[in-house]
């Protein structure tokens, strides 16, 4: 079943999603990146206002190329969301409810999920051209000199994500690998953490 | 004596940084499809036939197959019986590389310092910069677009040789099994082994720069490429990392001779899209 959602999140949507939903999304999201993450969690470490509210947002995690001429915005699909990770507390804090990249999160991350009552959402990573046919407006909200890093405001129209971390602290990539592993291994897997 | 003109130069690497980005070579397309009809979970099936409409989606309207364009880098063949007229090669291969880049609204991806100053250099130069001297009049410029997606996932270990095979074999699969779904699996693997610290590194990235599917001469690593490629797609990653058969398309490795007490091994990942082209005068 495909579940419909539009931002701003409440509770009461949050509960309703389970890892592996499949979603669209449709309305409002941001987009934000490294640099801007920086920026973003330095104004709230100095007690200064965010440039978007981001209560019951929807972060997602892009650096578009520019748009071609005639275009609304270039290829547009998510980069990788573990570099992100060391500034989700600050973030979450301030409100946030979704993020939307790809690949997996750092453990403490899923349990900062659980605590602040926020999901993780993946788009398929590599699909740009697909994914910015989903995207029907653009406009550059804050640091535009960051350039393909510049904080957006995008209007999506069922824009297609799976739940990867629900608010219930599942995890879809361990699910997935031990679904279909077929070989032992003589070490440990351990997840790359930046938290 | 071949004569190369540098404005050649310019052009080929300005056609090729576009190109490579909005057409994913066929036998790649070929790959997606034999691993569509192999994988055998449905989100894996799923995420490979989007793939498969996205590269169709990006060539039918000159966009790029991914927004992260990537690194440009540059890996340039000249035989010694070649000139290189009308100036700089390196300041050629930039130009061409900032050409592209801006003409081809591509994403520019490169700052300046890495560490204190991060700020972008607007035209996605200065190129990664590879020179090697061949035999002969051939001037080749291979071309690859690299993500940092995958890049930020490979690894480099300095074994001994008591770790044999096997150590080579685990260093491989443990980097592929912690990288999981960040490289943006089904992945390509280049695999360095041999030489000192600084070339093995060269070497994984030159194995990822070969022909796709191409196997090494040696037929002791050419069986080693395919065994690895087995047991990668035995260990459940699959498209994207939501699980399933298949993580990888293709293992190729690059070898050098080493010190008698070394066993220098890299990994370096690649993305589904794997940009690579070449130009040849």
């Amino acid at each position: 079943m495909i579940k419909r959602i539009t931002p701003p999140l409440d509770d009461k949507i949050l509960e309703d999603l389970r890892i592996g939903d499949k979603v669209l999304i449709t309305g409002k999201i941001y987009t934000a990146r490294d640099a801007a993450h920086k920026r973003f969690v330095e104004t709230i470490n100095k007690g200064g206002q965010l440039p978007v509210d981001l209560k019951g947002q929807v972060i997602y995690y892009v650096g578009p190329t520019p748009p071609k001429p005639g275009y609304i915005i270039g290829s547009a699909g998510p980069t990788t969301s573990i570099r992100m990770d060391s500034y989700m507390e600050p973030m979450l804090k301030a409100g946030l409810k979704a993020t939307i990249g790809k690949g997996y999160r750092s453990w403490g991350v899923v349990d900062l999920l659980k605590k602040y009552k926020a999901v993780y959402f993946i788009a398929t990573g590599g699909v740009g051209a697909l994914i910015s046919k989903k995207i029907k407006k653009a406009r550059i909200v804050a640091y535009e000199d960051l350039g393909p890093e510049a904080v957006m405001e995008l209007e999506v129209e069922d824009f297609p994500v799976i739940v990867a971390n629900d608010i219930y602290g599942g995890d879809i990539f361990e699910e997935g690998v031990r679904k279909y592993q077929e070989i032992t291994l003589p070490f440990k897997i351990e997840r790359i953490s930046e938290v | 004596m071949k004569i190369v003109r540098v404005e050649e130069i310019e052009d080929a690497v300005r056609r090729l940084s576009m190109d490579v980005n909005y057409y994913i070579r066929d036998e790649l397309r070929e790959a997606y499809k034999k691993a569509l009809e192999k994988e055998v979970s449905e989100i894996g099936k799923e995420v490979l036939s989007q793939i498969i409409e996205n590269v169709e989606l990006a060539a039918s309207e000159q966009l790029p197959v991914c927004q992260d364009t990537g690194v440009s880098i540059v890996y340039v063949e000249i035989g010694q019986e070649v000139k290189i007229e009308g100036g700089n090669l390196y300041d050629a291969i930039n130009r061409g590389v900032s050409r592209g880049y801006k003409e081809g609204y591509l994403r520019k991806s490169v700052v300046r310092d890495p560490l204190f100053n991060r700020v972008n250099t607007g035209d996605n130069t200065p190129a990664m910069i590879h020179v090697e001297i061949v035999p002969g009049d051939v001037f080749r410029i291979t071309f690859m677009a690299k993500g940092t997606g995958a890049e930020n996932m490979s690894r480099l270990a300095m074994l001994t040789p008591a770790a044999g095979v096997k150590g080579v074999r685990d260093f491989v699969l443990k980097t592929v099994a912690e990288a999981g779904p960040n490289p943006c699996p089904p992945i390509v693997i280049g695999v360095g082994i041999g030489g000192t610290f600084d070339t093995v590194g060269w070497l994984a990235k030159k194995a990822l720069m070969r022909k796709f599917g191409s196997r090494h001469p040696d037929p002791n690593y050419a069986k080693l490429e395919l065994e690895l490629l087995d047991e990668i797609n035995k260990l459940g990653i699959g498209p994207q990392g939501l699980g399933g058969r298949i993580t990888a398309l293709d293992v190729r490795i690059e070898t050098a001779p080493c010190h008698i007490g070394a066993l220098p091994v890299a990994v370096n990942l690649d993305c589904h899209a794997h940009r690579v082209g070449v130009w040849e005068k």
